[in-house]
């Protein structure tokens, strides 16, 4: 991964980069004196003259949503932290990006490592937490080196270490590499990952980390690109902040792209300041020559898929639209109201040369392979999908496999204790809502009533 | 064959372990990644090495290696390979880019399964296994060479020939 300019690189007019202005720029550099050439730690040295609760606050005012995926405030989140608390507090930042679609933070990792320091340098400050964690995945190892190199370099120079900047606040930041496991994205999962376990998700209730997280201590856990966020927001003011964007959709975002365009990448905007059509069309460059729009999964594989010919019907009363996947505003709240989710900003395109019993079965093996295996629905769930699925795509199913399949997804969904159960079973039931004479199209009705699970067969023929 | 630790490696184990002053359990990834970097694989005299250096017992440890699939229980390859499968790299053509690396460099990936998912070609220069979502969709097919990253990998020939 680079960490230089690359040429043919520049951002597209529509953009606005905040967290995005040193990636693929000319002349740029991972070094703390390059950071530093550009008010690189004014906002922490800012910060550190600061009550705690006001940098909350600013955060609180700005309205950031959290980018990792789930939307939550952060402000809010970090205002969770029990009162009268006389525990350590602990912050994480979750850099395992995983989610199929997403890949924003392994550009700040690898060129702008300084950045994502300062923001959490930033919160730690914030929530009074003197210990913290990134939790990289393990496929960054350079990244995961960058990241260590700033942090030696943040220590000679008093930013991190004993008393910060003569504030007497202390603040240690330690790497710590994953190894694989998708699960580990999902907060309370990362938590016994680091405490050296088997990464399963813990219960909430109680298990809300800001109450009972690492070692059961109050701990934040936050994404690389809203930790990135604090200190820009720390810069301007939460409320000039929040007139990025639109209302309760402030500031920007970086959207991944991917899939059937000319021109797939990243692309940071005000959130809410393009459509989808504006999104392909323009900032990524259209559609192949000769394709058209089949659909689109807008905030990583976990979000509901949209067809290109649906009508969306959002807003209340008499502020009700109909939108097409055209019009679509690419912020948090519309994107829930058409039935998806912004999620973490991947947007997968899918073009008619495409095969949906091919794309689901691509997703299914996905969660099938990643699922941790701690609650039955999902654990068998997950694998009875990709089964079902690659029955489909070699054309052994039959039509009522379909309907089988629909059936676990809607036994998955809501039964389990972490949302992955929700986040594997949401494609199933998205696109055989959406394009179920398509599946069906793929099965063999010659094949109906058959039972074709040879190791099912077997199993009951042991049984008996 | 008893395992070696050579002193520069304990002390990188030790360094590591510091990193944790709350839990020396929350060391065993570290520990482990040190040990994999070191000798390829992860086996059971790692697993004990491991789970004394940290005063667990040994199961604390090989239920972690058991569970992540970014430790290995087996001998890779001098190259290791890992072509990321998941949705926009199939699209942009994983599979093929895995078909032409395994043909080119005569792996058979007919016995790989979900708990042994590691072919190694037969000269044991170059292995290989699918690895999900590797986050660089906006350039795939990608693929991780030990821990080189390569985008938008076309020239699989050019691609093999980094790696005497």
């Amino acid at each position: 991964m680079s960490a230089i300019y690359q040429e043919g690189k520049e951002p597209h007019p529509k953009e606005r980069r905040i967290v995005f202005k040193n990636v693929d720029r000319e002349g740029w550099d991972t070094s703390l004196a390059m950071y530093e050439t550009e008010g690189g730690y004014d906002q922490l040295k800012k910060a550190v003259g600061m009550e705690p609760g006001a940098i909350t606050d600013e955060v609180k005012k700005a309205g950031l949503r959290g980018r990792g995926g789930a939307g939550f405030p952060a402000g809010v989140k970090w205002g969770f932290l029990p009162p009268n608390n006389d525990k350590p507090v602990y912050l994480i930042c979750n850099a395992d990006e995983s989610e199929p679609g997403t890949f924003k933070d392994r550009y700040i990792i690898h060129q702008d490592p300084h950045q994502l320091i300062e923001g959490m340098a930033i919160a730690c400050f914030a929530v009074g937490a003197n210990l913290a964690y990134i939790y990289i995945r393990e496929e960054f190892p350079e990244g995961a080196q960058t990241l260590e190199k700033a942090i030696e370099e943040a220590h000679e120079k008093g930013y991190l270490g004993k008393n910060v900047l003569g504030s007497g606040f202390d603040l240690e930041i330690y790497v710590h590499r994953g190894a694989g496991a998708y699960i580990c994205g999902e907060e309370t999962g990362l938590i016994e990952s680091l405490e050296g376990k088997r990464p399963y998700p813990r219960i909430k209730p109680p298990y809300f980390p800001a109450a009972m997280g690492l070692y059961l201590c109050p701990t934040i856990v936050n994404n690389v690109e809203t930790l990135c966020h604090v200190k820009h927001i720390l810069e301007v003011g939460g409320e000039e902040w929040s007139r990025i964007g639109t209302p309760n959709n402030t500031g920007t975002r970086i959207l991944c792209v991917s899939g059937d365009v000319k021109k797939p990448g990243y692309y940071e905007v005000e959130v809410g300041s393009v459509t989808m059509g504006e999104l392909i069309n323009d900032l990524c460059g259209g559609l192949k020559e000769g394709r058209s729009l089949k659909a689109v999964i807008p905030g990583g594989s976990s979000a509901k898929v949209l067809r290109a010919d649906e009508v969306f019907t959002v807003g209340r009363g008499d502020d009700t639209r109909e939108l097409t996947i055209w019009d679509i505003p690419m912020d948090f709240d519309t994107l829930a109201a058409c039935g998806s989710m912004a999620g973490s900003g991947g947007v997968i395109v899918i073009d008619d040369s495409r095969s949906i019993s091919w794309v689901l079965n691509n997703i299914n093996n996905f969660y099938a392979h990643e699922s941790c295996g701690q609650c039955t629905p999902c654990r068998e769930g997950s694998l009875w999908m990709k089964k079902i699925t690659d029955r489909v795509v070699a054309g052994n199913a039959s039509p009522s496999d379909i309907d089988t399949l629909d059936n676990v997804a809607r036994n998955i969904d809501g039964s389990t204790i972490c949302a992955f159960g929700v986040a594997c079973s949401w494609p199933t039931e998205s696109f055989i809502d959406k394009f179920r004479d398509e599946l069906v199209s793929d099965t063999n009705l010659e094949l109906e009533g058959e039972l074709l699970n040879a190791e099912a067969v077997t199993a009951a023929a042991n049984l008996r | 064959m008893s395992l070696e630790i050579p002193t520069e490696l304990e002390k990188e184990v030790d360094e590591r372990i510091t990193h944790y002053p709350v839990s020396k359990r929350s060391a065993v990834l570290p520990v482990l990644h040190t040990l994999q970097h070191h000798f390829g694989f992860i086996d059971e005299e790692a697993i004990e090495w491991t789970a004394s250096k940290l005063e667990l017992e040994p199961i604390k440890v090989l239920e972690v290696v058991t569970f992540y699939p970014g430790f290995r229980q087996s001998a890779p390859g001098k190259y290791h390979v890992r072509v990321c499968r998941t949705l926009s790299c199939a699209m942009a053509g994983s599979y093929e880019l895995m078909e032409s690396i395994c043909e080119k460099t005569g792996i058979d990936r007919s016995g790989v399964t979900h708990h042994d998912p590691i072919a190694v070609s037969p000269d044991g220069k170059f292995s290989i296994e699918f690895a999900e979502c590797l986050a660089s969709c906006g350039t795939g097919p990608v693929c991780l060479v030990n821990d080189d990253f390569h985008e938008a990998v076309s020239d699989v020939d050019g691609l093999l020939k980094q790696y005497k």
